[in-house]
């Protein structure tokens, strides 16, 4: 059985179509992350789920169940939001507490499962405290506290770590994973940070425009993308793409090459001008405008220097390189 | 130094201007008082005069309370307008909620058709109102004050309403319904107590108008039983002889209850401007 189905889903406001027949499974314990740039659907594929907006058509299956015409609170489902969402007239501990006082919970079992979530979370100092109390990562964990009360078959975030600075960023991603390690449900995860989606998925759904690009582990996604939009979305910095024929290659229209496989030689295929370099201790990256006018970046591991306008020889292992046709659609 | 010195004379400015307008607001307000408690002479002879041993009188109080029905005019008024205030705010965020939150055919011609009366003044439609209160058997009841009030009050509560209810959090309403509220728990429960700014804005601008109305009741509600305030103390204006103290210590005790329903509205607004938003 799997912890989510979509089949077909798809939905429009007014005349605009926002998703485009979504087809997903999510097994159990499995942690999916949506990923992709701002305004592709992505919150409007997690609400469907959640069952707060209609799907224009199309089903949902929650644990097996045809949720499609049930409402949020009985789809078995948990969400967590960027903006926190706590109830600012409650305390932390009436914020776990009242979607299960909502389902008539036994007083001894609602108890039970604030503790256990604020043991795990270690909200324990702050249960009588308004969210107005509370520091931007707290509330963030109160509303992940108050998910995880609700025991879901389902938990879905969205954007939970986009309101909070760096490294407390980091801080909630490993304490996200870690959750997920202890508690083993299913979790679908939105985010537009590759970051958090490379480090948390076990599969990860590359979504533009409303529809799927490709589906798949972290790697696969950054080794084998099945198209120039997903080798240029994963990957920082950013995949280099030239045109094929310019070097002499007569596969595809496009030659891909992470900056990574790039290397500096004294005289290789490719040669150019150092136009820009950037060094952040562990690696090096170095921007280099090639004599036949494309612009690519090299991603050096270790600390070196050029100097700007300096020319250098760069060529790269053929096995890494990547072909994509017209259409943007992988050669392989 | 030269910038601590230009704050200084900036909030002294600040405070000059508040300071003079305060003082001219309270003026007709502490002359109404301060006459109130003076003998009819006095306030002729010396009308900015303290009350002093030789011209203090509570001759207009005496009045004014033997007179006729005064707490029984006192009584209506505040019924009427807490009653109207009531309704115009129930009814007010209530549209507002379903205009701001729902997303429906004709959503915003239905929010331009409620906020059209906030240009067009009821007493235009004087006549017909009063038809149809005698129609329906209304004429002199509260009843009657009481729904012209809430008419007059709504477009205005609907119009600022549904702006501020656009701005409450769809995350925390989204929130209230996964934990499994109802669209009216969502509504009393969420919504409500984040908009209260606005609707204690909304209820000061009511309260006022229709606590010193004299055109509707006049209209509407003359008899003995059902006479507001500001048309009781019309009987002590005369078209010959006013009795001033009378008349003054009329609009001296007025004053008190709009006070009251001021400074418990007023706590509203800071108290909602001050806690803890949604993030
Ligand atoms: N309630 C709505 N009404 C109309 N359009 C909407 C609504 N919600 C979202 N959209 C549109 O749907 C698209 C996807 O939005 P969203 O799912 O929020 O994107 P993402 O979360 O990936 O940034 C956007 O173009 C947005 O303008
Ligand atoms: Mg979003």
């Amino acid at each position: 059985m799997s912890a989510l189905k979509l089949e077909k889903v798809c939905k429009s406001f007014g005349s605009v179509k926002v998703l485009h027949d979504i087809d997903l499974t999510v097994e159990d314990g499995e942690f999916v992350v949506f990923v992709g740039p701002s305004g592709c659907g992505k919150s409007t594929l997690l609400r469907v789920i959640a069952g707060l907006e209609d799907a224009s058509s199309g089903s949902v299956e929650i644990a097996g169940r045809d949720v499609t015409t049930t409402p949020p609170s009985k789809r078995g489902i948990a969400m967590v939001f960027q903006s926190y969402a706590l109830y600012p007239h409650l305390t932390v501990q009436g914020n776990m507490e009242l979607g299960l006082k909502q389902a008539r919970m036994p007083k001894s079992e609602i108890a039970q499962r604030v503790a256990e979530a604020s043991r795990m979370l270690s909200l324990d100092d702050y249960l009588d405290r308004r969210p107005a109390e509370l520091s931007g990562g707290q509330r963030q964990r109160v509303a992940i506290g108050r998910a995880i009360t609700r025991e879901p078959e389902l938990f879905l975030f969205d954007e939970p770590l986009s309101n909070l600075d760096a490294a407390l960023r980091m801080n909630t991603r490993i304490e996200i994973a870690n959750l997920h390690r202890t508690i083993d449900s299913a979790m679908v995860y939105v985010t537009h940070d590759q970051i958090e989606a490379m480090t948390l998925a076990d599969r990860i759904v590359v979504l533009r425009d409303g529809r799927v690009e490709q589906i798949g582990s972290p790697m696969d996604i950054y080794n084998d993308p099945d198209n120039q939009f997903v080798a240029s979305f994963i990957g920082s910095p950013a995949m280099n793409f030239v045109k094929a024929a310019a070097y002499g290659f007569d596969k595809g229209a496009v030659l891909g090459i992470r900056p990574e496989y790039l290397t500096v030689v004294d005289s290789g295929r490719l040669s150019g001008v150092v136009t820009h370099i950037e060094r952040l201790g562990a690696e090096t990256n170095l921007l280099v405008d090639l004599d036949t006018d494309d612009t690519i970046t090299l991603r050096l591991f270790g600390q070196y220097s050029f100097d700007v306008g300096q020319k250098v020889g760069v060529d790269f292992d053929d096995a890494k390189a990547l072909f994509f046709g017209k259409d943007g659609q992988r050669i392989r | 130094m030269n910038k601590a010195r230009r704050n200084i004379w900036h909030s002294v400015a600040a405070h000059g201007i508040l300071l003079t307008y305060t003082l001219l607001a309270l003026f007709p307000v502490f002359v109404i008082l301060i006459n109130s408690f003076k003998t009819r002479k006095a306030i002729f002879r010396h009308p900015l005069q303290l009350p002093g041993p030789d011209t203090f009188s509570t001759i207009g109080y005496d009045t004014v309370l033997k007179q006729g029905d005064f707490i029984q005019y006192f009584e209506n008024s505040l019924i009427v307008t807490v009653v109207s205030l009531f309704f115009v705010l129930l009814f007010g965020a209530m549209a507002a909620f379903a205009l701001a939150e729902y997303r429906f055919k004709g959503n915003t011609l239905l929010g331009l058709f409620l906020a059209l009366g906030i240009m067009i003044p009821i007493r235009i439609g004087t006549v017909a109102i009063l038809k149809m209160m005698v129609a329906s058997g209304l004429v002199n009841t509260l009843t009657a004050l009481i729904l012209v009030y809430t008419a007059q009050g709504l477009p205005l509560a609907v119009f600022i309403l549904t702006e501020f209810m656009k701005q409450v959090s769809e995350d925390l309403k989204n929130a209230g319904r996964i934990d499994g509220l109802s669209e009216y728990a969502i509504f009393f429960r969420l919504v409500l107590p984040l908009v209260r700014p606005a609707m204690a804005t909304v209820a000061v601008f009511n309260m006022i108008p229709i606590w010193n109305d004299l055109w509707f009741p006049l209209i509407l509600a003359p008899s003995e039983a059902t006479k507001t305030l500001t048309l009781g103390s019309q009987v002590f204006i005369g078209q010959f002889v006013t009795n001033w103290n009378a008349v003054l210590a009329a609009l001296s005790m007025a004053i008190i209850p709009v006070l009251v329903l001021y400074v418990i509205f007023s706590r509203q607004l800071i108290r909602g401007i001050t806690s803890g938003a949604v993030k």
